[in-house]
């Protein structure tokens, strides 16, 4: 919340003049333009693409997205992106917050070495690791399942969560834990009942950007995931242009429907992941 | 006798009650984060002396034969100077870009939420839907081509991807396009956080805008700055599904925009060779740390205080 006020506190310096304006305005469309040309080029025709490659939809046709909706390889990708993505957050909010809960709020020998095996953590990103990461899975019997996507997303998505949680966390007021155990509560239900609650919105960032990253990822599925019925998103764009790569129009309807839902969901959240991301960085 | 030792029985009881709290809570977490992310790095560095194909145990010990192999492949010396261009472009091409940008976009103009919202949307977007949206317009009979001649540059027309002398450059464009947004975000939030008085006092002062920025501006935003240099230094040295999606495991290679990453794909897994796969892991990993200790230590020591090599608890 503090994250948003600050973002939306009066602009400093001074008014900007026209070359402000005309800066920002061609910031805003090369940054806009190329998706507005993938979610436009769904509804041409491929003849029209290859006569006037970028030009608007003229005639305007629905058959692409039709198409794309209608099929059932989309919706079966869709619904694995969503487990996984729904999955790895939970855990990675469960398990974040309850390690984070410890390093903030007990005293115990390890718990500086904890924190920096977290921290060290942001050191190991998934590329590094994924070789000998894939054997590991393959040993597990966990290759083409989603369960080998899920567990290994949530354990690299925990050093961020430990990074962000952890302040969130020790900055709750000791008073507040006091008068819980006055009253009678265990340190166990002071968790459960008022640092689940009051560390929402921290859990929220960390949930938001779980969520973003998981929907997003390539490099775990394409290594993990072998048959099309277990496809995420991302690998049933890369698949699904390779294999119709001459229709170029359903390409891209098929590549905008997949990048809806991150959008949606970005539009909804927007200030709490601008937020989010600059209090971790500045955290 | 009793009335002693009670209070220290209950107290021995909370304490190991305490501990059990402390496993119940924590190892779930510490378990899941040693089996996945720190056992695979120590399982690369062990497969790394093996020629291995990944089927049983690994036997056959060929000692430091897989690293001198990778240090001497030229193909390797390709990637590694590949990734080490796109580093320093990243930085010099969107430092000074996002910096500018935020000065801009700090000021008082309308709309100003909603530029932050849209110039974020590459940055949201999968680097899948990204590589395969930009690698349709970047076609020779695709949309960058189909707009410059529209608007009278047709001489300029190219075939961006598989050019070898461009393609690095059009690689740069696309991660330009993609992250520049971040950035930006990161130096305005970094502006947001400089206190306004500090701006009133030097214009009391009597200091110019452009004196301000310099003196005062650019100092402040220090840290973020030096953070957002580290994230791009990180991402630069792993990139992979960028250029994956776009130049595929053959064609980056010819066209001169392949990673370390695409090596260790490529000679790795999809060659059926673990073991090398395992120690090109291995040396991107030591380079990234390498990077990462120097960066720490000469840049970052005044802003993290040790938060990568020492607890800050």
């Amino acid at each position: 919340m503090s994250a948003t006020t600050t973002l939306s506190r009066k602009p400093k310096g001074r008014d900007g003049g026209p070359v402000t304006y005309f800066v920002a305005l061609l910031f805003v469309g090369v940054c806009v333009a190329p998706v507005l040309y993938i979610v436009l080029g769904g509804f041409r025709t491929n003849a029209h693409i290859t006569t006037d490659p970028a030009a608007l939809p003229d005639p305007w046709v629905t058959v692409n997205y039709l198409g794309v909706l209608k099929s059932s390889v989309f919706w079966g990708e869709f619904a694995n992106s969503l487990i996984v993505a729904l999955a790895s957050t939970a855990g990675i909010v469960a398990l974040g917050l309850m390690v984070s809960f410890v390093i903030a709020r007990y005293d115990f020998r390890f718990k500086g070495a904890m924190y920096s095996l977290f921290a060290a953590g942001l050191m190991f990103p998934m590329v590094i690791a994924i070789t000998p990461l894939y054997l590991v899975i393959k040993d597990l019997g966990l290759v083409d399942n989603l369960l080998g996507v899920i567990v290994p997303q949530i354990a690299f998505g925990l050093p961020t969560t430990v990074i962000i949680l952890v302040p969130f966390l020790r900055a709750i007021p000791n008073e507040i834990e006091e008068a819980a155990a006055l009253d009678g509560m265990s340190r166990l239900g002071f968790f459960f009942r008022m640092v689940v609650p009051l560390s929402l919105p921290g859990v929220v960032t960390v949930g938001i950007l779980a969520f973003v990253g998981s929907w997003n990822n390539y490099l775990l599925p394409l290594y993990v995931l072998n048959s099309q019925a277990n496809f995420t998103l991302p690998l049933g764009v890369q698949v699904f242009s390779s294999q119709y790569s001459t229709d170029t129009a359903k390409v891209l309807a098929f590549t905008s429907l997949a990048m809806l839902p991150a959008l949606v969901f970005f539009s909804v959240f927007e200030k709490r992941i601008v937020g989010g991301l600059t209090g971790a960085v500045k955290g | 006798m009793s009335d002693t030792l009670a209070p220290r029985r209950a107290a021995a009881r909370r304490r190991g009650r305490t501990r059990l709290e402390i496993a119940v809570l924590s190892a779930p977490a510490v378990l899941v984060f040693l089996a996945f992310v720190i056992f695979p790095v120590v399982l690369a560095a062990y497969y790394g002396f093996y020629r291995w194909k990944g089927y049983g145990d690994p036997t056959d010990w060929v000692g430091l034969n897989n690293y001198r192999l990778i240090l001497t492949d030229p193909a390797f010396h390709d990637v590694l100077w590949h990734n080490g261009l796109i580093l320093v472009l990243s930085l010099v091409l969107q430092g000074p870009l996002a910096i500018g940008l935020a000065l801009l976009l700090n000021r008082r103009i309308r709309g100003r939420s909603a530029i932050r919202v849209l110039v974020f949307v590459p940055y949201i977007i999968s680097e899948v839907i990204v590589g395969t949206g930009w690698s349709l317009m970047l076609q020779s009979d695709g949309a960058v081509n189909g707009l410059l001649r529209a608007i009278g540059l047709g001489s300029l027309e190219a075939d961006w991807i598989s050019d070898p002398d461009l393609a690095l450059w059009t690689l740069m464009a696309v991660i330009t396009w993609k992250y520049l947004g971040f950035a930006v975000i990161l130096m305005l939030a970094g502006l947001q956080s400089i206190p306004d008085e500090i701006f009133e006092a030097a214009q009391i002062d009597g200091a110019s805008y452009w004196q301000i920025q310099r003196r005062i501006t650019l100092p402040l935003l220090g840290p973020t700055i030096r953070i957002w240099a580290f994230l791009s230094i990180i991402g630069s040295l792993q990139l992979f599904d960028l250029v994956y999606i776009i130049w595929g495991q053959y064609v980056s290679g010819t066209a001169g925009t392949s990673t370390m990453a695409i090596y260790m794909l490529a000679q790795g897994r999809n060659a059926g060779n673990y073991g090398y796969g395992s120690a090109v892991a291995v040396v991107m990993f030591v380079i990234s740390l390498v990077v990462a200790l120097i960066y720490q230590r000469f840049v970052l020591r005044r802003d993290l205080r040790g938060a990568v090599t020492e607890g800050t608890v």
